[in-house]
């Protein structure tokens, strides 16, 4: 029995230092309207995890608390060992720098040409960098997002997929060890949003970084994730893989699989 | 007793413009200062406002002293003329007039420009990306134009004297020596500081108006036209109140 508790609390010490986000019991409410009540979880290094919840449920909500754009009415956020509510002005800029945004409308800065959009991190964040080094930089991203052509044409010159990949560069390029993606496939075509979650699943390798992927695309989030979980009335209703949900014979977790 | 609702507005208006002030002041002085950021500011608020500014200082000097010649000529004071226009110009007409120009373009500009941000989350795009936008955006502009609005304002003087030079030179003949020699009688330090002073604070309104007006501007296209039209009517209505506490606050320390 003792062994047991030991091991059992080494485990937990491992999970606790695996982790790179947590979230326990968060709640939020817009007046009456209660979006997320008591949701909680867990994110560990390297895994990528699916968010699937109706139009309306809360999925922008919850990982704009994430990254402190909005502010929860309780609960606790802990993202790369740090409780964010904790955490100052400045020393949260230095945390947003580890993680990565993708927004559901892309926010390419749409006065600036593609270059100077992935340039704006760099130069704020990684100041030490010379001209030459940028500009590599800048080139390397764009690459692997196959998209270095594009590299002095404006946002509006590019077409929705280019934007989608071109807000994918932007959010790699300060090497993120955590990435959000708020619904990276909607408004894409089929052939074009399969291109995004292929590029998602790749970068997630080859950057070596965890994400946290919302979305009610199914094609999407079978290709990308390594497990889901289902946001319902504003909690974690269900979670396991796609195959173990599929499985699930409540309705509420049947209706996304029909 | 509930207030009526445009008063209920008003006042929301005012309070949400009120502490949209006090931030600035609150985190405008601390580092990390945006100095590139600024410049490039001053450079479009300033540099690129200077035709449209000194081509209405023009037209406004060459105005007025076609307009106040036939009047002074009754009272036989013809020669009173580049006086009359040099107080009148730089104590109020130059302040006022170009200060309202900058409302126009500068105010509706900053109102759009930030209001699509918002609308389009670029505004948010910049927090997450850890960027204070509030510094980067709100505090470069704002003083952008509190720097640059009084620059405008000299040089729209100077314009709109020479402005009306011409104008006196269409029917009757003046050196420019001459002319100049009048005007700079005619004015003192009394005239010249109050003026300049408080073009500051109408170049503060309009970036102040301006910002608060993108940066809280509605969801939709519509929301971003409303920002840009209600920034510019909003800094114009300042514009002529603060002019009004000016005349009062330097009557009251006896400049006049
Ligand atoms: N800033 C806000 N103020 C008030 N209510 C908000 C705000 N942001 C979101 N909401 C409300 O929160 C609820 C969840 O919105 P959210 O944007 O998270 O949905 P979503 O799951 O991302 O949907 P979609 O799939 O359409 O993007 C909605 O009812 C919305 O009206
Ligand atoms: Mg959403």
């Amino acid at each position: 029995m003792e062994q047991v508790l030991t091991i059992k609390q080494e485990s937990k010490v491992l999970e606790v230092t695996e982790n790179v986000l947590v979230i326990k019991s968060l709640y939020k409410s817009f007046g009456e309207n209660h979006v997320l009540a008591d949701f909680n979880l867990e994110l560990r290094k390297g895994e990528n995890v699916a968010v699937l919840g109706k139009s309306g449920s809360g999925k922008s909500v919850l990982i704009k608390c994430i990254i402190g754009l909005l502010v929860p009415d309780t609960g606790s956020i802990n993202v790369l060992g740090r409780n964010i509510e904790e955490l100052s002005i400045h020393e949260m800029d230095e945390l947003r720098t580890k993680i990565g945004f993708l927004f559901q409308s892309n926010a390419l800065y749409d006065s600036m040409t593609v270059r100077e959009n992935l340039e704006f991190p760099l130069r704020r964040h990684w100041i030490k960098l010379s001209a030459g080094e940028r500009d590599k930089k800048v080139m390397e991203v764009l690459t692997n997002v196959g998209l270095a052509h594009t590299v002095d044409m404006m946002p509006v010159e590019l077409s929705g997929g280019m934007r989608k990949r071109i807000a994918l560069a932007r959010t790699l390029i300060l090497d993120p060890e955590i990435i959000l993606y708020d619904e990276p496939t909607t408004g894409l075509d089929p052939i074009t949003g399969k291109g995004i979650s292929t590029l998602i699943k790749e970068m997630g390798e080859k950057y070596n970084t965890s994400a946290l992927i919302i979305s009610h695309d199914m094609s999407c989030i079978r290709a990308t994730a390594d497990r889901i979980v289902m946001l319902i009335d504003g909690r974690c209703y269900a979670g396991g893989t796609y195959e173990e949900l599929r499985e699930n014979k409540d309705p509420k977790v049947k209706q996304f699989f029909e | 007793m509930p207030l009526p609702p445009t008063w209920q507005q008003f006042l929301d208006e005012a309070g949400g413009l009120s502490r949209f002030t006090g931030r600035f002041f609150s985190q405008g002085f601390k580092p990390r200062y945006e100095i590139t950021e600024l410049l490039r500011q001053c450079y479009i608020i300033g540099y690129k406002s200077l035709p449209l500014v000194g081509l209405t200082g023009f037209i406004m000097g060459l105005v007025l002293t076609m307009q106040l010649r036939p009047s002074l000529i009754s009272y036989g004071a013809e020669s009173q003329l580049p006086a009359m226009v040099g107080i009148a110009v730089v104590r109020e007409i130059g302040p006022v007039i170009t200060a309202l120009i900058f409302a126009g373009k500068i105010g509706s500009s900053i109102g759009a420009e930030l209001g699509s941000m918002k609308v389009t989350e670029q505004i948010d795009a910049m927090e997450v990306s850890g960027t204070n936008p509030f510094k980067y955006l709100v505090v470069t502009r704002v003083m952008a134009a509190t720097l640059m609005l009084p620059v405008l304002v000299i040089l729209s003087d100077a314009i709109s004297l020479y402005g009306s030079y011409l104008g006196i030179n269409i029917k009757g003949v003046i050196s420019m020596d001459l002319y100049f020699k009048q005007v700079f009688d005619a004015l003192s330090f009394d005239d010249f500081v109050p003026a300049f002073i408080k073009t500051y604070f109408f170049g503060f309104a309009v970036g102040m108006v301006g910002c608060f007006k993108g940066f809280n501007s509605s969801k939709g296209t519509e929301g971003v036209g409303r920002s840009a039209n209600s920034a510019v009517v909003v800094s114009s209505v300042l514009i002529f109140i603060l002019d009004l506490l000016a005349v009062q606050i330097t009557d009251i320390l006896g400049l006049n």
